[in-house]
């Protein structure tokens, strides 16, 4: 395992565009935290993000885990790439000839991914940690670890986009087309959602198996469980609850397509001729 | 002798066309091998799928007796095929280290090798800086890296000039006296004549002959003759046990083809006892490109 994750980690070193992308990437992970610190004057008022309560320890992992999953697609770009780029130079012909076998490749690809989502989970957890310890009005040991579980969804929903990501790239050769085919699939699964809101309702399940929709499930949006917010909806209805866990289903459901994606971008390409 | 590789009845389809054919040969170790045949043949196809980038339709292989599967043979196998093939932004060595890193062979190598294919002083800069003689140096630098039991090249000197050209061969030609096995597919006869000790000729993917090169065609040669006195030598020629037939080529040469083993010298001596003096004596075989031709032709 270190062998492969050690291949895959000097091609991505030496790779100029992979590691601009990332740069980008973890400079702006880093910058929108700061940017909610930041004081906004409106005429007489002052405004600050961070006083809206959204840095408060345990809701800061759900706000944040939230937030920067948008910034996912900068790494997405950098996933395709580098398996299309394999295609392109050949390279991948190359490795196995130099003795990889296809199984392997796939693997070290796997092992990129999950570094790529290890190391981006392990930066929301400490630039988190570090906004939730300046700003929050709690601070007490239990408070600040609890739903972690946040944490780990975050890391899933980006080892499941990134292994959909992994499975396009090798699918279809080419990053343009790829990422392409994503934004298809993204346009798909929100024509499905409609349809069977307004004319299937009973089928109402399968959404929970979108491939996409399933990611997204994993974290729930976090604005209606702002204080402000969320006292301005049970006043309109009483019988406002709504569940923000991390759901045991959807978890399962992204393990499962992560698998499905890998284990078929590996059948594919033993099936090629390249 | 032991066997680097087997290949038995190895067919490969693509839809309706058979690019391989049930080919079937052996490779031993320490013999210099090259794979013939025009464009199109199935050689490259054939390297293809016992390197693992090419699924057979039937038939199989075997790497070293069957001792390891294909992927962990392929890493005591140094290959290149068609077009150098690495990572554009990459320097030379670290496109190297990263062979190393899949084949677990130690990075001290990596100067080795680039010493021998006389790449060292350009091992920092990135591969598409090189020129493509360069390119496929590299190729062979990486290929040599694991210091392989066989070298597998395919058409190596492709769409080089006539200094890379001369530069890879060369090199082959110094990997082959160190006593390494090569495998060399190529169109281009002279360079398999040059080096090759056994051929495999191949056409639309079935085997026309395999085995040593000299057997290729078994005949004693020819001579070739020239004299101002031309029709005593001609008549001469007819009598004369030794020789089979003769042709009368361009530029007044003849061609006299050899019934049995014949000295040069002893036909010169008799010519000259019979007062036809000789301005043109050469004996020699057949080259490559005539007796493949031949042999192509007669299918």
């Amino acid at each position: 395992m270190k062998r492969l994750f050690l291949i895959e980690f000097h091609k991505l070193k030496n790779n100029k565009a992979a590691k601009i992308l990332s740069l980008i990437y973890f400079i702006l992970f880093s910058a929108i935290a700061l940017f909610a610190s930041i004081k906004f004057n409106f005429g007489s008022i002052d405004f600050r993000l961070a006083d809206q309560g959204i840095f408060n320890f345990p809701f800061i992992w759900h706000f944040n885990a939230y937030f920067v999953a948008f910034l996912k697609l900068f790494l997405a770009v950098v996933i395709v790439s580098m398996v299309s780029s394999e295609y392109t130079n050949r390279t991948l012909k190359q490795n196995l000839i130099d003795g990889l076998s296809k199984k392997e490749f796939i693997l070290s690809k796997f092992y990129g991914v999950l570094g790529f989502a290890l190391a981006s989970t392990l930066l929301l957890f400490i630039v988190s940690l570090i906004l939730g310890l300046i700003f929050s009005d709690y601070d007490e040991f239990n408070i600040v670890f609890s739903d972690l579980e946040y944490i780990f969804a975050y890391f899933l929903k980006l080892v499941g986009f990134f292994s959909l990501c992994l499975f396009f790239g090798i699918l279809l050769k080419r990053s343009a087309f790829a990422l392409g085919f994503l934004f298809l699939l993204w346009i798909f699964e929100g024509i499905v959602q409609l349809f069977v809101k307004f004319q299937a309702e009973s089928l109402d399940f399968i959404l929970n198996f979108l491939p996409l929709q399933s990611m997204s499930n994993l974290i729930i949006e976090p604005f209606t469980r702002l204080g402000i917010v969320k006292s301005a909806a049970t006043q309109l209805n009483s019988e406002f609850t709504k569940s923000y866990d991390v759901e045991w289903s959807a978890i399962l459901i992204v393990m499962g397509w992560s698998f499905i994606f890998v284990y078929s971008s590996w059948k594919l390409l033993q099936k090629r001729d390249l | 002798m032991k066997t680097i590789l087997k290949l038995r009845e190895l067919t490969k389809k693509f839809g309706s066309l058979t690019a391989v054919d049930a080919l079937t040969f052996n490779i031993q170790k320490g013999n210099v091998y090259g794979i013939l045949g025009p464009n199109g043949s199935g050689k490259s196809t054939t390297l293809g799928m016992v390197l693992n980038v090419v699924n057979p339709s039937s038939g199989s292989f075997e790497w070293f007796d069957g001792e390891m599967n294909t992927h962990e043979a392929l890493k005591k196998v140094g290959a290149i095929i068609e077009s150098p093939n690495f990572y554009p932004s990459m320097s030379a060595e670290d496109n190297l280290k990263l062979v190393c890193k899949i084949k677990g062979v130690e990075y001290s190598r990596i100067d080795v090798v680039l010493e021998i294919v006389n790449l060292h002083d350009r091992k920092k800069d990135h591969f598409s800086s090189y020129s493509l003689g360069m390119k496929q140096r590299l190729a062979i630098a990486s290929a040599l890296l694991n210091d392989p039991e066989i070298l597998i090249l395919d058409e190596p000197t492709n769409g080089l000039d006539p200094q890379g050209i001369h530069q890879i061969r060369e090199i082959i030609k110094r990997i082959a006296a160190e006593g390494m096995t090569i495998l060399l597919a190529s169109h281009l006869l002279d360079e398999v004549e040059k080096v090759c000790s056994h051929v495999v000729v191949i056409r639309n993917g079935k085997k026309l002959y395999s085995g040593p090169v000299d057997e290729l065609n078994a005949t004693h040669g020819f001579f070739e003759l020239k004299s101002e006195h031309k029709d005593e030598l001609k008549s001469f020629l007819e009598t004369h046990s030794a020789i089979e037939r003769y042709d009368e080529a361009d530029n007044d040469l003849i061609k006299a083809i050899l019934a049995q083993p014949y000295e040069a010298k002893l036909i010169n001596k008799e010519c000259f006892e019979k007062g036809i003096l000789l301005t043109h004596l050469v004996k020699r075989k057949e080259t490559l490109e005539e007796q493949f031709l031949k042999l192509t032709k007669n299918q």
